[in-house]
């Protein structure tokens, strides 16, 4: 086994007397995509905060690369090459894909008053990156806002991974996709993971994750409830043990109470109501 | 879910390759933020050759005319331009030159002041004042729609009320006594190119008053303000790191800071720089008229701000280009001049302002819409 690049050792997050994490242990590694499964409420933003730095855990160990480490800020955590792509992506709509790459990070040319941001090389790294990472763009001044919800998400992977990351952690990243889109952000993060980065797969969507998933963390109401090899364990039963069985169940025949009653009662007199809401 | 799929998905991407490539070179022209504003000049210079053709707005002393009322617009656009695209308004500009032509005014005249140090005063004055506004509008995060509002009636309240203080007058002339002999006075009232158009007139190029004198003496320096302001500032724009971040500040401030740029800081300079603006339109207009008066600039700031909305830069920010705000200028000085040249009456500039303007926004935003489809 390699080296772990990110290790949490009994990490918990307190915020009052609320308990956000409790005595959470996982371990990354590179070259591996770590899915992290939970639903809402579970605590999968509170361990993304803590990893990306801008949560300090309340107990517990960070190690990066077999140091212990104590991220204050989101750019602590940045330049030690842990990356974070939240699910707004911080894309800019109106600007173009090579603008967008380099935002807040330009490269630049020229010195003092001349210096000059270097648009053509910037048009030249932008299209090599997204190439790698097998999306093809027509045009690198083509704008975000014109390229598909699964590009976009490319896009900002790709520039994680060119700015030097190591540790991806991506929020959601298949959340307001559809199928098709889905598979090609699933394509680019297999091809991350080809590269050596760890990748942090955090969703509640256990089908997304699957296909492309090595390991299962599975978080439930702050408590982790293990992890697992892929091979170890079968879809259906992280579905069952994500939401529990007994609370499918329950959740089953609320659904068949609600459909029985919309059938026995009075549509018209709902519909008559409803003007007099607004 | 198979993401072994690759062999569709790349097909995919290629054939929406094809289908916008046929179209492209029309794509590329309509999707300039600038190619309303480039339309509606062709339009309108087009227009008045037709009407006014041979009444001399197409001489060069007519063009001189026209070209003077645009570059002072232009300079103020051009700073409202850069605000805006960074999503801010600064409704303060009208009154900020009222008050700065009585702060070159007031040190010339009564306190005996040089006037490059009434000019380097009034600059850093204003640019204070632009700061003070920006800073109001980061730290507190309101509409900077209000907070400028704010200070349109504050400046224009404070000129008013200064100027009685000091002079007991509204209108301070007499500046322009030893004007010609300072060294920076020039730099905003002179021309430019003087014997370049006195040799044009003694080869017969250009005409001639009876006593000799070219009908164009020189190019004013307010020109010269408009065109290096505008150069500049595009530059800036679309070439430079910082203008990268003026674009992202606009464009969506949340994910601008989260990539780490200091979008309070760069909202705060191109306050400053507006508020600059202001101060150089105020400088070139009080150094060549010779007076400040309390009332001048008033509207000044909606003007500049249809020049750039005509310009095609979106109100709510993130895309622009001062090449356009710089037209939308022109446009404006072409058909002021243009209505007086042609004997219509100039009561219906208005009328012709507002219903350009409202052309220029649903033009906008059905390009945005284009655009981000």
């Amino acid at each position: 086994m390699p080296n772990t690049i990110v290790k949490l050792s009994n990490v918990s997050q307190f915020f009052g007397s609320v308990i956000a994490l409790q005595d959470i242990n996982i371990e990354i590694y590179p070259a591996e995509v770590h899915c992290l499964l939970g639903d809402n409420g579970a605590g999968k933003s509170t361990l993304i905060k803590i990893l990306a730095g801008i949560y300090q855990p309340s107990q517990g160990e960070v190690r990066f690369e077999d140091q212990a480490v104590r991220l204050k800020s989101a750019k602590q955590a940045l330049d030690l090459g842990i990356a974070t792509v939240y699910q707004d992506l911080a894309l800019v709509p109106l600007m173009s894909i090579s603008r967008n790459f380099f935002m807040g990070r330009e490269i630049t040319k020229g010195w003092g008053p001349l210096r000059y941001f270097d648009v053509t090389t910037a048009d030249r790294i932008a299209m090599t990156g997204l190439a790698e990472m097998g999306i093809q763009v027509r045009d690198p001044k083509q704008l975000v806002g014109t390229m598909s919800g699964g590009e976009q998400q490319c896009l900002a992977i790709a520039r994680a991974i060119y700015f030097g990351a190591k540790v991806l952690i991506l929020d959601e990243p298949t959340a307001a996709l559809g199928v098709k889109q889905s598979a090609i952000v699933l394509k680019v993060i297999a091809k991350a993971r080809s590269r050596g980065l760890a990748v942090i797969f955090i969703t509640h969507n256990v089908h997304h994750a699957y296909p492309v998933a090595d390991k299962f963390t599975l978080l439930n109401r702050g408590r982790s409830l293990g992890t697992y090899q892929k091979q170890n364990i079968a879809r259906e039963e992280v579905l069952e043990m994500m939401s529990g069985s007994a609370e499918l169940a329950e959740m089953e025949s609320d659904m068949n109470e609600y459909e029985r009653d919309s059938t026995t009662k009075n549509c018209p007199s709902l519909s008559e109501a409803s003007p007099n809401d607004n | 879910m198979n993401i072994d799929d690759k062999g569709n998905l790349v097909t995919a991407a290629s054939d929406s390759d094809e289908r916008v490539r046929d179209i492209s070179a029309i794509h590329a022209l309509v999707s300039r933020p600038d190619f309303g504003a480039i339309a509606g000049l062709v339009l309108v210079l087009f227009l008045f050759a037709m009407i006014a053709g041979d009444s001399g707005m197409f001489a060069a002393d007519g063009i001189l005319n026209w070209a003077t009322v645009s570059a002072q617009l232009a300079i103020l656009a051009v700073g409202a331009c850069l605000l805006m695209i960074s999503g801010e308004f600064d409704l303060s500009m009208g009154s900020m030159i009222g008050f700065c032509g009585m702060v070159i005014a007031i040190p010339t005249v009564y306190w005996s002041w040089p006037i490059w140090s009434s000019l380097l005063l009034t600059l850093s004055v204003a640019s204070l004042i632009g700061a003070l506004i920006g800073y109001i509008v980061v730290r507190t995060k309101l509409p900077s729609f209000i907070v400028s509002l704010a200070f349109l009636f504050i400046l224009r309240g404070l000129t008013i009320a200064l100027s009685i203080l000091f002079t007991n007058k509204t209108i301070v002339s007499g500046v322009n006594n030893g004007a010609e002999d300072d060294w920076l006075a020039p730099l905003f009232g002179g021309e430019f190119g003087q014997s370049i158009f006195n040799w044009l007139a003694q080869i017969g190029v250009m005409d001639t008053y009876a006593d000799g004198e070219p009908i164009v003496t020189g190019i004013p320096m307010v020109i010269i303000w408009s065109i290096a302001l505008a150069c500049i500032s595009s530059w800036v724009l679309f070439f430079t790191r910082f203008g990268n971040w003026i674009f992202a500040t606009g464009g969506d401030p949340k994910a601008a800071s989260n990539m780490g740029i200091p979008t309070a800081k760069v909202k705060v300079i191109l306050f400053m720089f507006t508020a600059f603006c202001a101060a150089v339109y105020a400088s070139c207009q009080v150094i060549e008229f010779g007076s400040a008066a309390a009332d001048r600039g008033v509207l000044k700031e909606f003007e500049a701000i249809i020049a750039v909305v005509i310009g095609g830069t979106l109100l709510t920010g993130g895309y622009g280009s001062v090449l356009g705000a710089l037209f939308g200028a022109l446009i404006f000085g072409v058909v002021q001049i243009g209505l007086f040249f042609s004997g219509i009456s100039s009561d219906w500039f208005r009328v012709f302002l507002g219903i350009m303007l409202l052309m220029a926004v649903l033009f906008n935003n059905f390009i945005r819409q284009r655009l981000t489809r």
